[in-house]
């Protein structure tokens, strides 16, 4: 899962960073504004977290300008005002959730979970696919009711794939939920993943669309 | 006396009195006069009538003898005495109760007498063809009688009117004053943060200026909570940002099992707990330079103790940084207040080195007046746009740094108004780099 940090502290920022990674996310970060949009413009993320009071402006003008220009990456909006008009008005200007300063970290990544989920059109917390269970909150993966051991790149790789069942995914945009951008991208790492998790969930599960991509079998 | 009722009672009670008192004595003294007059012109023509009354009726002598005085027995009977001489000196006729003392030794006009022992006014009129002296008189007590018993009449109601009177102002004030207590019942049943202005549209004009002082002071009581309640919610607005940072990092350090990661997470709680303590340190530093009262007192403040406090200090340049103090800076004498210099200049002082690259140097110099500090520093200096908005309040530009709290300079800017000296920021024209220079004028 790829979150954007748009946040000016370079304590929290790091923190946010460094926590949201523990939980399985790979995290792009921007200290303000222009570099939001920028960052937006380029890439696509699963979720944002959005501090509201950034050196060049209001992360609300950020919020605003996406929603206009039909960006719907979920946000969370990182508020250390707590009068509510903020919040609301932080909820009416496009965004998804709020947490107020200062917050738990745990908490903070089961929210960004909850609405890259709802973003991505789910409801339920697992994602599942012919024996295959996924629990993105505890980066814990089963195959049949029997725990199956992943790395998190292996577990990236297979949720994207998972989120969407049947639809494929190109190799660059696997390559996109893994890596943030200031982490090097090795060549055929990607096809390193699929050969790993063809071993560990059958060869069948996933399926190589020649010239496009992969998908992963609705049904095994 | 405290009461400003019982003090315009006493003013006006006692104006009353002396208008009556001097009314009285006028009053008197005219009335005095005037009877004076009138009784003598009465003795006059008594005389002149019984002169009259011989002459024409060729009375003689002894024939001569005044008629009984028919007045009703009201205290003035037997006003007027008369006695008629002959001029060889014998009595020839005298009227009902007169002395048979001669009343007069003057041959004609008016006299004063003792006779037997009481004081008389007397007229003589002197007939020559008669051969006699006509004297009428009457006993001056019985004219100072006559004025003391108008007097009486005139104070008995004006004594019996006085307690009314009093009464009469007592209310009367109490009505005068009410405008007065009804403010003062306004101001004392509001509470403690009702700071709104009292309506001073309808309050007297004499009332008015105190209305006024009172709405002035309350205006600025507002201004000033206002003020404080504004710095309190940044301050804690400003101080959850850090507190998350804290949060966050303590949350790593206890979830990860890479030993680097925790390292590097508790590395960062150091630091920001350095960093929240400084932001603590300038909130009390901007209260207190926000607090007003008088200003402080200068003194004469050796420049160059203010800069060993100041590099003393744990928040001092750090090993990375080399910092030079121009010589003739440390001999400087500079009348300020010391508090308020040291604070200007250590925040100046954080702020180069919280700037500066690793290896950059930091210069403090006399300016070019000789009665100024500058320093400079060799980091990326101010983009022109944040120029006027760094020495705004929490305010962190494009260049801030990882420690900054957006106070620093905001502090030092404060704390040279405070001193009526001035901060004046630029950046370097020789290479990149900030320059700071306080100007103590004379």
């Amino acid at each position: 899962m790829r979150i954007l940090v748009v946040e000016d502290d370079p304590i929290l920022a790091d923190g946010l960073a460094v926590g949201l990674g523990l939980a399985g996310m790979t995290v792009d970060r921007v200290e303000n504004c222009a570099d939001a949009r920028a960052a937006l413009a380029t890439s696509a993320f699963d979720a944002m977290v959005l501090d509201l009071m950034l050196p060049d402006g209001s992360g609300l003008d950020v919020l605003g300008e996406m929603r206009r220009s039909g960006n719907r990456t979920p946000v969370l909006l990182l508020t250390a005002m707590d009068d509510t008009p903020d919040r609301i008005r932080g909820l009416d200007s496009g965004a998804d959730d709020y947490l107020g300063k200062p917050f738990d970290l745990d908490e903070l990544g089961a929210r960004v979970r909850a609405i890259a989920r709802r973003g991505s059109g789910r409801a339920a917390p697992r994602l599942s696919a012919g024996g295959v269970m996924l629990d993105p909150a505890s980066l814990s993966a089963t195959l049949n009711d029997t725990p199956l051991a992943l790395s998190r790149r292996e577990f990236a790789v297979l949720s994207a794939l998972m989120e969407r069942p049947g639809i494929v995914l190109s190799k660059s945009e696997i390559e996109d939920r893994l890596y943030g951008w200031q982490e090097e991208i090795e060549s055929n790492a990607v096809e390193v993943h699929i050969h790993h998790l063809r071993a560990k969930i059958g060869r069948d599960a996933i399926e190589t669309v020649r010239g496009l991509g992969y998908r992963i079998r609705a049904i095994s | 006396m405290s009461s400003l009722r019982g003090r315009l009672f006493a003013i006006l009670l006692t104006a009353t009195g002396v208008i009556w008192l001097s009314a009285v004595v006028w009053i008197y003294s005219g009335t005095h006069r005037e009877l004076e007059r009138v009784l003598d012109t009465r003795l006059q023509e008594a005389a002149r009538m019984v002169n009259s009354l011989v002459g024409s009726a060729n009375m003689t002598v002894a024939m001569a003898a005044l008629p009984n005085q028919q007045f009703e027995p009201l205290g003035y009977e037997r006003q007027l005495s008369c006695q008629i001489w002959s001029f060889d000196g014998r009595l020839v006729a005298r009227s009902d109760g007169t002395p048979p003392g001669r009343l007069t030794e003057a041959p004609s006009g008016f006299s004063d007498r003792i006779v037997d022992g009481e004081p008389w006014r007397v007229y003589t009129v002197a007939n020559e063809t008669a051969g006699i002296h006509i004297m009428v008189g009457d006993r001056l007590g019985l004219r100072d009688r006559l004025v003391s018993e108008l007097i009486k009449g005139l104070l008995a109601p004006a004594l019996l009117i006085a307690p009314l009177l009093g009464l009469l102002i007592w209310i009367s004030l109490g009505q005068g004053l009410r405008p007065l207590r009804a403010m003062a019942n306004e101001v004392r049943s509001r509470e403690a943060d009702d700071v709104r202005p009292i309506d001073s549209a309808h309050a007297p004009a004499e009332v008015k200026p105190l209305t006024e002082a009172l709405n002035d002071l309350f205006a600025k009581v507002e201004t000033a909570r206002r003020h404080e309640r504004e710095v309190t919610a940044f301050a804690a607005h400003e101080l959850r940002t850090p507190l998350a940072g804290l949060k966050t990092q303590a949350q790593i350090a206890m979830a990860t099992e890479d030993p680097a990661v925790r390292q590097g997470a508790l590395q960062r709680i150091v630091l920001s707990v350095d960093r929240t303590t400084r932001l603590v340190r300038q909130l009390l530093a901007l209260t207190k330079l926000d607090a007003g009262g008088p200003p402080p007192t200068p003194e004469t403040v050796p420049v160059g103790l203010v800069f060993d406090e100041i590099t003393d200090n744990a928040h001092g340049a750090g090993p990375q940084v080399s910092v030079a103090i121009d010589p003739a800076l440390r001999d400087l004498m500079i009348r300020a207040s010391r508090e308020f210099l040291t604070l200007a200049l250590r925040n100046l002082h954080e702020n180069a080195v919280q700037h500066s690259p690793v290896g950059g140097k930091i210069v403090w110099r006399a300016t070019a007046s000789g009665l100024g500090i500058a320093i400079e520093d060799e980091g990326p200096g101010i983009p022109e746009d944040e120029m006027a908005l760094v020495t705004q309040r929490f305010f962190r530009g494009r260049h801030k740094s990882a420690l900054g709290t957006g106070l620093g300079l905001a502090i030092a800017d404060a704390a040279a108004r405070r001193m009526g000296a001035s901060l004046r920021l630029s950046n370097r024209l020789d290479r990149s780099g900030l320059q700071a220079e306080i100007e103590l004028g004379a």
